[in-house]
Order: structure tokens, then C-alpha cells, then sequence
């Protein structure tokens, strides 16, 4: 599967595509298809989000999981901070990077 | 230190306005992100892997109290608690909102701070020795040298856009503590033979993919004409320098591709030419920024002697303290290195405490070092103890400078978006490994990259650690042997790379066959270069 991710404009959070919006969490990425480069320009425009880009996806139980490491850190935050992750009382969120 | 005249001011505020209006242009839509894009970066203002992150200019790594306070106050004010001090001896902030950016700068313009020149194809922050202004055997303060570099490199017209980033150190000793021979320019102050001042000048050094060990072009350059020389250099690789590909884009390809002795004959040209142009600034400005780095008023007959009954304290001296020109006094390091901990980082809170300790104990001086430790230079041998109960106290007392534990580290694959690999958590797991045995071990200096770019400087390691991405999974290469300093050297890789367990058991085995073969009191270096590679392949390779 295709997803998107960029970042928000204003504050560089990182973010994922999730059908009529950008979501802070990957889990909830649609499934883009052929429509990644179209949606990108659209919202790229419209400065909802900066730097997009298309990424290979893994469909996972709760949602989708980015195929390669780097955007599995980005999806939730350094390893070495959990606490300043997404999931910060999950002390095997990272775990699910590796 | 220097401090900043009426017309530094005016352009740093300058900036910040031009600044205010770029950003409020972006978020409107007047500017498209290509637009911005080199704006941003010209104000050290990256998009990273989870967001903005803003690279602050600390000019040769200096800092007062003011300035490491504001450090700190702006990390919890507009980021999440703390900094990273890197390896140029800047701070980088990893959480920055753009639409804050600009009252970040104000805030650092505020104190004489900026973030001018860390980003994009131009003179970077010029670096220097951490221990300038304190060491015993420097022949001159290499500062006021540096500010000159700065002053003359801040916005210059013709080297704004050059082929590519440049980085240039500027020390004043023998003992070379700021790796001068791995920049694009290294300057030594020298004195010859009839004690007149000069530069000798390193050019074409560097990291990276391709890594160069900068050869002397000049090894005396009068002083009265060192910004001239440095432009003749700057003018050949701004003209030749490769523009299509950026890879080979630094000055040590054009040095290289050139030849020493071709690429020397141009600047030479060059340098003749451009002594009839007068462009050298004038000597009365060298001598007004000298008197800001005039020594401080330290106390004549301070007691010379420690008490050193406790142990720790003892062990800390020893490891993480340096001698001082003036007797009385000594420079300590501060260990951003804790065990297990995440080299190169600070709280807010450790870095105001450093700041009020720099005010209390060290004439209102800091300084950043290329090793990410933060230096007070002028402390009173009778203040050491309590000194260093403070610093104990806030997990700043680590005994480890030089050794294993003390490694350079790259952010990684945690936060930044060049890299291939994560190279804290490796940094971190030797940490652990290696910390009850790295007395025994001695001098060690480990560093790490993420990727090629070598931020971590692991070409000059005495063992040197390479991230790679080998099929989506992180692989680390082991280099030894590499050396930043008067001897500098470059890693030779061992052969195949490890997972993340195996490469911190490399690092073990390598560091028990130094022990094996050891000699009276060679260093890992000293043996390595003795006995060579080989025992080391037998034992990681078998």
C-alpha cells in the first residue's frame, strides 16, 4: 500500500494522510493508491502540509505501518526519547520501530 | 569576550526583521516552499525527521552566562527541555515551530546570538580550540583570529553561495584540539624564527564520503595578511570549485583534482593580486577586538594546590581537569557524557546551572567544545571542589573525558533525515558496556556517524562507527586507527559490519586486544598503529 506523510506547515509536526485530512498518527494513513502525487500537490498548495512524499506501507492489525525504519521513527518519535514520542507511557513503543 | 558594536547589532536585528516578514510571507502563501526554503536555511532553520530544527551560531564555542541562560530558557520556552551541542560546537534545537522561529532569533539577538551562516554553501561558524585564553601552551589567544574570520565571513558577498558548505578552525598550539586538519581551512598561529606572527594554512581537509587529511599550502602567512590569504583560497575554489555535482563540490576535491602544487600556484596568484587591493581589514580593528579577549583579572598567588582526599573528586581531576597558563587556576571540562546517556545533550536546567556556575566560578566563560562538552576555563584550583559538587549533583560531574565513554555521537536516525541509522542508542549501549573498564582502557576516542556525512567525525575515531543502511536494516562499520590532531589519521574499516548488539561486542574485542598487546603506556592509538590491523581482524573475524 501507498501512504503519505509531510509535515504541518506552521509547526513541522509530522503528519499522515488519512483520506480528508493529516493526522498526527500513521495508524490512521489511508491507502493513497495512484492518487499520492495529485493529493500532495493539492494539499502542498493549500499549505496544509510541507515536504509530503509517498511512502510503501504495511497493512498491520491496528492500521498501517511504514515499510522502512526512518518513517517508523518518524511515526513515533526518537527511539532514545519515549517520552517524546506519541506514545510516551508505552515503554515498548519502540518496540515497533525495530 | 567579544561583544558586539553598534553596526553587529543593527545587522543582526536586521536579520531577525527580514526574517519576521519571510516567515509571515510564507504562512500567507506569497512565498512557495521552494521560495523559502533558502531563506530558512540561511537562518539555520532545517525541517527535520519530526520537525523544525534550528541550529544556533556559537562563534568559536564561546559563550558568557547571558548566553547559555538564554540557551536554556529558550529550550523550554519554544522547545521540549533541552539542546544537543554539536559537534561544530553550535547548539541545535530539534523542535521548533515556524511560526515561532522569529521570536527565537529576537530572543538570541537579544544576547548577541544568532543563527546566521549554519546552514547553506557558505563560511560556517568558524571553530577554535575549546581551551583558548587558558592553555599553557598556545602562543596567542587563536580568538580574536576568529573573530576577525567571523567578521569578515558574516554576509560576504562573494562567498554566499559557494560550491558548497565550508568550515574553517583556527587554533594556536601545537597540540591541535580542534581537528583544524579535517576543514576546507585550517589556520595555526605560528610564530618563525624571528618571533613575527603568521598563519599557516591547512586547505582542503574534511569528512565525509570522501574523507582528506588538508595538506599546508602556506606554513607562515604573515598575520597582518591572513584574511587576504583566506580570500585567495575562497576566490580559487569559488571559481573552480564543482557546481554539477554536489558530491564533489568541497574544496578537498578541487585541492585534490587540482593538485596541491597547481591549486597553490592559483591561490598564490591570487594572494599577489589581491595585495594590491588593500582588502586586508585594518590592523586597528584586530587590535580593538584583541582587547575583548584580554585575560581575565585572575587573582595573583591563588593557592596552587588541591585538596584531592576524595576519590571521586580525585578521579575527576585527574580525567576531565587541564592545567592552566595562569598558576592558581585550571580548565575544566564538563562531560555532556554520562553513562548511558545521550552524548551531546543538556536539559534547560543543566544548562542554566552551567551558566550560573560559568558566573560564579569561571569569570562568566563557557565554551562548547567539538567533542559536544562544554568547558569553564578560568577556574580558581580553591573553588574545584565546590565546583564540582554542583556539577556532581546535576549529573554533570562524569569522569570520562577522552575516554570511551566520552564519544562523539551524531543525532542519527532519531532525528535526523540524512541519516541512515541510529547512532545514539549504539552511543549508548558501549556507554554502559564499556563504563567500568574504561579507566583501565585510558585514552579512547570513539565516534559515531549516522551516515556518510560523518557529523559524528567517525573518520577520525580511534575507533570510528559507521551506520549504514544494508536493505532497510540498520549495519554498522568498524573503522580504527583515525586521529584528529597534530597526527591526524584516517580510520581503516575492519571488514564487514555488524547489527546493532554485534558492533558494541566489536567495539569490546577491540578494545581487549589493545589491552593484550599493550606496551608501558601506549594509548589504543599508539598500540594500534604499533601492531596494525591484523590482531584486531583475528579476533572480530576470527
Amino acid at each position: 500500500m501507498k501512504i503519505l506523510t509531510g509535515n504541518d506547515l506552521k509547526s513541522g509536526a509530522v503528519t499522515w494522510w488519512d483520506g480528508s485530512g493529516w493526522s498526527l498518527h500513521v495508524e490512521q494513513a489511508a491507502d493513497v493508491g495512484d492518487q499520492g502525487e495529485a493529493i500532495i500537490a493539492t494539499e502542498q498548495a493549500a499549505r496544509r502540509v510541507v515536504s509530503a512524499y509517498i511512502i510503501d506501507g504495511e497493512p498491520g492489525a491496528n492500521g498501517p505501518r511504514p515499510a522502512h525504519i526512518k518513517d517508523r521513527i518518524r511515526a513515533l518519535g526518537p527511539t532514545v526519547r519515549l517520552d517524546l514520542s506519541l506514545k510516551p507511557a508505552d515503554a515498548n513503543a519502540g518496540n515497533w520501530v525495530i | 569576550m567579544y561583544q558586539y558594536d553598534q553596526y553587529d547589532q543593527a545587522l543582526v536585528d536586521a536579520r531577525v526583521a527580514d526574517f519576521r516578514d519571510q516567515v509571515r510571507r510564507r504562512l500567507d502563501g506569497s512565498l512557495s516552499e521552494e521560495q523559502f526554503r533558502p531563506l530558512r536555511l540561511t537562518n539555520g532553520l532545517y525541517l527535520q525527521l519530526h520537525a523544525y530544527m534550528l541550529r544556533v551560531a556559537i562563534p568559536y564555542g564561546t559563550l558568557n552566562s547571558a548566553q547559555m541562560r538564554m540557551l536554556g530558557d529558550i529550550a523550554d520556552k519554544y522547545d521540549r527541555g533541552y539542546g544537543h551541542f554539536t559537534t561544530r560546537q553550535n547548539i541545535q534545537y530539534n523542535w521548533i515551530k515556524l511560526e515561532e522561529a522569529p521570536d527565537i532569533l529576537a530572543d538570541l539577538a537579544s544576547v548577541e546570538m544568532h543563527a546566521i551562516q549554519t546552514s547553506g554553501n557558505c563560511i560556517r561558524n568558524t571553530t577554535s580550540d575549546q581551551y583558548a585564553g587558558a592553555a599553557a601552551d598556545e602562543i596567542v589567544d587563536p580568538r580574536p583570529y576568529a573573530e576577525l574570520i567571523r567578521q569578515w565571513s558574516t554576509f560576504h558577498p562573494e562567498f554566499n553561495y559557494l560550491p558548497r558548505k565550508f568550515k574553517m578552525a583556527v587554533i594556536a598550539s601545537d597540540t591541535d584540539r580542534a581537528a583544524m586538519r579535517l576543514h576546507d581551512i585550517g589556520i595555526q598561529i605560528v610564530r618563525n624564527a624571528a618571533g613575527e606572527l603568521g598563519a599557516a594554512f591547512f586547505v582542503g581537509g574534511g569528512m565525509g564520503r570522501t574523507p582528506m587529511i588538508a595538506p599546508c599550502l602556506n606554513g607562515f602567512v604573515p598575520i597582518s595578511q591572513m584574511i587576504t590569504y583566506a580570500e585567495a583560497c575562497l576566490r580559487v575554489y569559488n571559481q573552480h570549485g564543482r557546481r554539477d555535482n554536489k558530491y564533489k563540490a568541497r574544496i578537498k576535491i578541487l585541492v585534490h583534482e587540482l593538485g596541491k602544487e597547481e591549486y597553490t600556484r592559483q591561490v598564490e596568484a591570487e594572494f599577489a593580486h589581491l595585495l594590491t587591493q588593500n582588502i586586508e581589514p585594518p590592523a586597528a580593528e584586530l587590535e580593538r577586538i584583541k582587547t575583548f579577549f584580554a585575560d581575565p583579572a585572575f587573582e595573583a598567588g591563588a593557592p596552587d594546590t588541591l585538596d584531592r582526599s576524595n576519590p571521586a573528586f580525585a578521579a575527576w581531576v585527574d580525567t576531565n581537569c587541564l592545567a592552566h597558563k595562569q598558576a592558581g587556576y585550571i580548565a575544566v571540562t564538563i562531560s555532556l557524557k554520562p553513562v548511558g546517556g545521550i552524548p551531546g545533550d543538556a536539559t534547560s536546567d543543566q544548562i542554566r546551572l552551567m551558566a550560573d556556575l560559568a558566573k560564579a566560578y569561571s569569570f562568566d566563560e563557557l565554551r562548547v567544545t567539538h567533542a559536544q562538552n562544554i568547558v569553564l576555563p578560568h577556574v580558581k584550583k580553591a573553588d574545584l571542589f565546590t565546583l564540582w559538587q554542583h556539577l556532581d549533583a546535576a549529573g554533570l560531574g562524569t569522569a570520562n573525558l577522552d575516554h570511551i565513554g566520552d564519544m562523539i555521537a551524531c543525532p542519527g536516525l532519531d532525528y535526523c533525515s540524512l541519516a541512515n541509522a541510529r547512532s545514539i542508542p549504539v552511543a549508548q549501549k558501549i556507554s554502559e558496556r564499556m563504563a567500568a573498564k574504561q579507566h583501565e582502557i585510558g585514552e579512547l576516542k570513539l565516534k559515531i556517524s549516522g551516515c556518510i556525512n560523518a557529523c559524528g567525525h567517525h573518520h577520525a575515531g580511534h575507533i570510528g562507527i559507521l551506520g549504514v543502511d544494508r536493505k532497510g536494516v540498520e549495519n554498522y562499520q568498524l573503522s580504527l586507527g583515525g586521529c584528529e590532531g597534530a597526527d591526524t589519521s584516517l580510520g581503516t574499516i575492519t571488514g564487514p559490519g555488524f547489527d546493532e548488539d554485534g558492533i558494541v561486542n566489536a567495539v569490546e574485542t577491540a578494545t581487549q586486544v589493545y589491552l593484550d598487546h599493550k606496551q608501558g603506556g601506549e594509548r589504543f592509538l599508539d598500540t594500534y598503529r604499533r601492531i596494525g590491523m591484523a590482531p584486531f581482524k583475528e579476533a572480530l573475524y576470527g
